[in-house]
């Protein structure tokens, strides 16, 4: 048996930086999720996207990703973000999964609202630049370019 | 061909409105508009909703000049196909977005020399008209940078040991 991945990023940029991630992740069986349709091999869930402005939307995506978590049971939960990856992140640990936040490298300025929300629920907590990075985290190793 | 991008999330009427000008007083028609939920109605550009991922990236492809919003998604998806990139960051107190982290991710993109940035319309215009091989041209690998990726990897693997699952031999890097 291997390790069970589910790898999640929204739409546009978050998952142009998952894929830069892929051959990290490639060689367990990964499952991919992102909120539209991205054509690739392999299990691949679409979700609903929403912010935490959008309560409805939300309350549904919350209920798509708890349902990719229960069919999938990973092992590692890691998302570049957003809103969907933090719930992944949330609901892959209720079930014992360790978890992976990389946060945009488009956040240059601050931590973005999901990365601060997902910090005390990942057991790898990255920024991808070195002057976020704090004691305690998150943790700056690198950038995805 | 030039191919302009406001990414899959929000409208960029300043950025269409600036380029369908610019088509139509320099008499282009070439220039293709992956406009998304945008209000504005161009006169000069082919238009294309949001496109697949794969379609995106051939249009990129055939491009040779992309003007984008300054979203990682175009900005990544260019430079991984060595494109030549001028990018209009979109600002929060137009409404263009929540907040002005673009503007942050654009100068720091700049610096680096991989893409060139136009604050404006006027600038935009202005870049548009000289020659292209004027402007920075990169080419970057389509993987995350080394200690990145075996961070992510190493974790993966003590996981795996963790948990007595068998650890797959990497990829030699």
């Amino acid at each position: 048996m291997t390790l069970k991945v589910l790898a999640v990023g929204s739409g546009g940029g978050h998952w142009t930086q998952l894929m830069r991630l892929l051959p990290a992740l490639e060689q367990h069986d990964t499952a991919l999720v992102s909120t539209m349709d991205q054509g690739v091999k392999g299990r691949f869930y679409r979700v609903l996207d929403a912010n935490q402005r959008e309560k409805w939307a939300m309350l549904k995506m919350m209920a798509q990703i708890l349902l990719v978590v229960l069919r999938e049971r990973p092992h590692v939960v890691i998302s570049t973000g957003a809103a969907p990856g933090y719930m992944a992140l949330r609901f892959g640990r209720l079930f014992g999964a360790r978890t992976i936040w990389v946060d945009s490298f488009a956040n240059v300025d601050q931590l973005s609202m999901a990365g601060r929300l997902a910090g005390p629920h990942a057991d790898l907590w990255l920024t991808q630049w070195a002057h976020l990075a704090k004691p305690g985290g998150p943790e700056f190793i690198g950038a995805v370019l | 061909m030039i191919f302009v991008t406001v990414g899959v999330q929000l409208p960029f009427d300043r950025l269409i409105e600036a380029m369908d000008r610019w088509a139509g007083e320099r008499g282009r028609t070439d220039v293709v508009a992956q406009a998304g939920s945008s209000a504005y109605r161009p006169q000069h550009l082919t238009l294309r909703k949001t496109l697949a991922p794969a379609e995106f990236r051939r249009i990129v492809e055939e491009a040779e000049l992309v003007v984008a919003h300054a979203g990682m998604g175009s900005i990544i998806t260019a430079l991984e196909l060595g494109k030549r990139i001028v990018v209009m960051p979109r600002r929060a107190d137009l409404g263009e977005h929540r907040n002005d982290h673009q503007l942050s991710t654009a100068r720091y993109m700049a610096e680096q020399n991989l893409v060139t940035v136009a604050p404006d319309a006027t600038e935009l215009v202005r870049l548009l008209d000289e020659p292209a091989a004027a402007l920075p041209q990169r080419k970057i690998s389509r993987i995350a940078s080394a200690p990145l990726i075996n961070k992510i990897s190493d974790f993966l693997d003590a996981e795996a040991t963790r948990r007595g699952l068998g650890v797959p031999a990497r990829p030699a890097a």
